[in-house]
């Protein structure tokens, strides 16, 4: 079998962990995604994809009430303006082009929060391909109007019983599915995470969100900003929010995790702040696991940041210290929802929440003139009755 | 590692192929499984595939799942499947006994640490559903280091370069898929050409065992008149189990009466 084109690993994470069948899957992938950035016609037609379907760029919001503190300012990237109604989009429109590239006429997905389900079966509707989603019962039952909207799309939605019935478990039946299909089918991955190259292909098709926001935000303030909150699950908005700024080393980099009911619960999605290390959906990263190495159920109130392991990128950035990771949890970022609705007349994404969260937090303790930059990196449309159930009694 | 080449040369001389057992440590109970694994021996088994129970196997279908979620139901861990393992051991010191299971559970306490665990126990060979060649280095090493075979996978569509890896790595016996997809007698084996075994026997690998879909005898007779050296069944056997796990005796007269049928088609 030919060599590896790109590098599979971020230091020492990363790599491609999955059975020897598929294996020839993801040397597919990597060819086709190599000859693509070489195809001018591939880049255009990405582009206008983006432009004329997608609506980018996302515009930079400058919130006029939200900050607790005059010395700081808090720019929102509104990718929850985007098509689809979060970032998800971006990348799954580059993965479907690269999907009809390699001749493949069939797509299988995994979702979380049913993001990248509906931006899997948008771009499958849009681009003629056939699609089937796999997505965890207990994500069904929370997130059921992304459901509605998958089927309206016309994708199959396959729910997944097995494990704790969420994102982790509808990755593992979308690879099952996948060492069977792969002739055929591409598996669209919806995260900066997995086996090698998808951390890689995701975070190139992502990172026109940092691109755009680092030529905004010297627009408007004629420099950079002190630092780049973003929320990580799997990581695929941070990754992309943060690539074009890892090279400014006055830019602090922050990512913010699922602390869900506090991280020395058990009931949390923060891999990254467990500090343990291992292998799961093919690859070498920050997981959660017991001693024994059996994964963990990750929790979160925000089900598209509920899963406990995080893209390898991530971990090579804590690791050398160039991005720190912290840890929201449920109550915070429910407040933080709450309060953008009110201040600012946005309703963000829970999981966007958690970034916001952590960025009110930081402008509340400031002492100096501060520039923050959060990624809002989608709408919270689909966490209305969830949100509504779980505040039900509270006066609002 | 050398149960393995003594087992080969024994089959060859009564011109027969192996049949080998999966089933997955600790399913449905430490106590039952060390039955189960003893019930295969007895019945004939040439060799042992067993797995140690995982949280997340990708690469099996629903009835090996279901046999990994059981054991660990069970409070199965590692550690216990090396004290069932080490039991069989004793009950049996000659038969060839391997393991099958995910990268984490080797990761875990460090690799090096896991095959010296492994040898303790007289396991024999260890396949890592989820370590392609490619990954395979700090393993490899371990497993050389502690005198165990490490087995590759030879799917469908593998290529010469990888065949020619895998004769060059593997030990023991050499893994081949008989179809793609994950484990399960839901979907059966399509027996590979004699043309392809023979393809494959060209690169000189260890012993090629034909494995995923094998549930019937004709399936065990297919495959060594293709040119394997045997086949391993895992699905079938566990469905058995998953079906009588409350009544041991029937379960282990099942059990019995289904490998001594898969043998005597070798």
């Amino acid at each position: 079998m030919s060599e590896l084109k790109l590098n599979p690993y971020f230091g020492q994470y990363g790599g491609m962990f999955v059975p020897q069948l598929l294996v020839p899957a993801l040397k597919q992938l990597e060819q086709a995604y190599v000859d693509a950035l070489e195809d001018p016609a591939f880049h255009a037609e990405f582009q206008q994809l983006l432009t004329e379907y997608a609506g980018r760029p996302t515009p930079l919001t400058l919130c006029r009430n939200i900050s607790p503190n005059p010395l700081v300012k808090i720019y929102l990237k509104r990718e929850d303006l985007l098509h689809g109604g979060a970032h998800k989009t971006n990348q799954v429109l580059g993965q479907a082009l690269l999907t009809k590239r390699m001749g493949k006429k069939e797509v299988i997905a995994e979702t979380g929060a049913g993001q990248h389900g509906v931006a899997t079966a948008l771009a499958c509707a849009l681009l003629g391909l056939k699609c089937r989603i796999y997505m965890g019962a207990k994500d069904i039952e929370r997130q059921q109007p992304n459901v509605f909207r998958m089927k309206l799309m016309g994708a199959t939605v396959i729910p997944v019983t097995s494990g704790s019935g969420t994102l982790k478990d509808a990755v593992n039946e979308a690879m099952r599915d996948w060492s069977a299909t792969y002739d055929s089918t591409h598996y669209m991955l919806g995260t900066a995470a997995g086996p090698h190259p998808f951390p890689t292909i995701v975070r190139d098709f992502q990172k026109m969100i940092g691109e755009e926001a680092k030529q905004q935000i010297l627009k408007a303030e004629g420099k950079l900003p002190d630092a780049v909150i973003a929320c990580v699950g799997g990581g695929s908005n941070a990754i992309g929010m943060f690539a074009d700024f890892i090279a400014e080393e006055g830019v602090k980099l922050i990512g913010v995790e699922p602390g869900g009911k506090g991280i020395n619960t058990h009931q949390h999605g923060a891999a990254l702040s467990t500090g343990s290390y291992g292998i799961l959906h093919g690859a070498y990263t920050a997981i959660m696991q017991t001693s024994d190495g059996q994964i963990e159920e990750s929790y979160s109130i925000s089900a598209g940041l509920d899963y406990p392991a995080v893209g390898p990128q991530h971990t090579h950035l804590q690791q050398i210290g160039r991005a720190e990771y912290v840890a929201i949890n449920d109550d915070e970022a429910l407040a933080a929802f709450q309060q953008l609705a009110k201040s600012e007349g946005i309703i963000p994404a829970l999981e966007s929440s958690h970034a916001l969260a952590y960025a009110l937090k930081l402008a509340a303790q400031a002492t100096e003139p501060t520039v923050l930059l959060v990624n809002l990196s989608g709408r919270g449309d689909k966490d209305l009755a969830h949100v509504h159930s779980v505040l039900a009694g509270a006066s609002l | 590692m050398k149960r393995y080449q003594q087992m080969f040369n024994r089959l060859t001389s009564e011109g027969r192929g192996a049949f080998v057992p999966f089933v997955t440590v600790g399913d449905p109970t430490a106590e039952l499984s060390f039955e189960i694994i003893k019930t295969l021996i007895d019945a004939g088994a040439d060799a042992l595939e067993l797995g140690i129970p995982f949280s997340d196997p990708i690469a099996d279908g629903p009835t090996i799942q279901g046999a990994n979620i059981r054991a660990l139901a069970a409070g199965v861990t590692p550690a216990i499947s090396f004290d069932i393992i080490h039991k069989i051991r004793a009950y049996n010191a000659t038969i060839p006994i391997g393991l099958l299971l995910y990268s984490n559970l080797v990761m875990a306490r460090g690799i090096d640490d896991f095959y010296a665990k492994a040898a303790a126990a007289g396991v024999d060979s260890v396949l890592i559903a989820d370590v392609p060649l490619h990954e395979s280095k700090l393993f490899r090493q371990s497993a050389a280091k502690h005198d165990i075979a490490p087995i590759f996978i030879v799917p469908p569509n593998v290529d010469d370069d990888d065949l020619r890896q895998i004769a060059s790595y593997g030990r023991g016996y050499t893994y081949l898929l008989s179809r793609a997809g994950v484990t399960g007698a839901e979907t059966v084996a399509t027996m590979p050409t004699s043309e392809l075994i023979a393809r494959i026997r060209s690169y000189n690998p260890a012993p090629p065992l034909l494995g995923f879909g094998i549930s019937t005898p004709a399936h065990v007779k297919d495959a060594i008149q293709s040119g394997a050296a045997g086949a391993i069944s895992g699905s079938a056997i566990v469905k058995l189990i998953e079906q009588h796990q409350n009544e041991p005796a029937t379960l282990l007269a099942q059990l019995k009466q289904f490998v001594s049928s898969m043998k005597a088609a070798t």
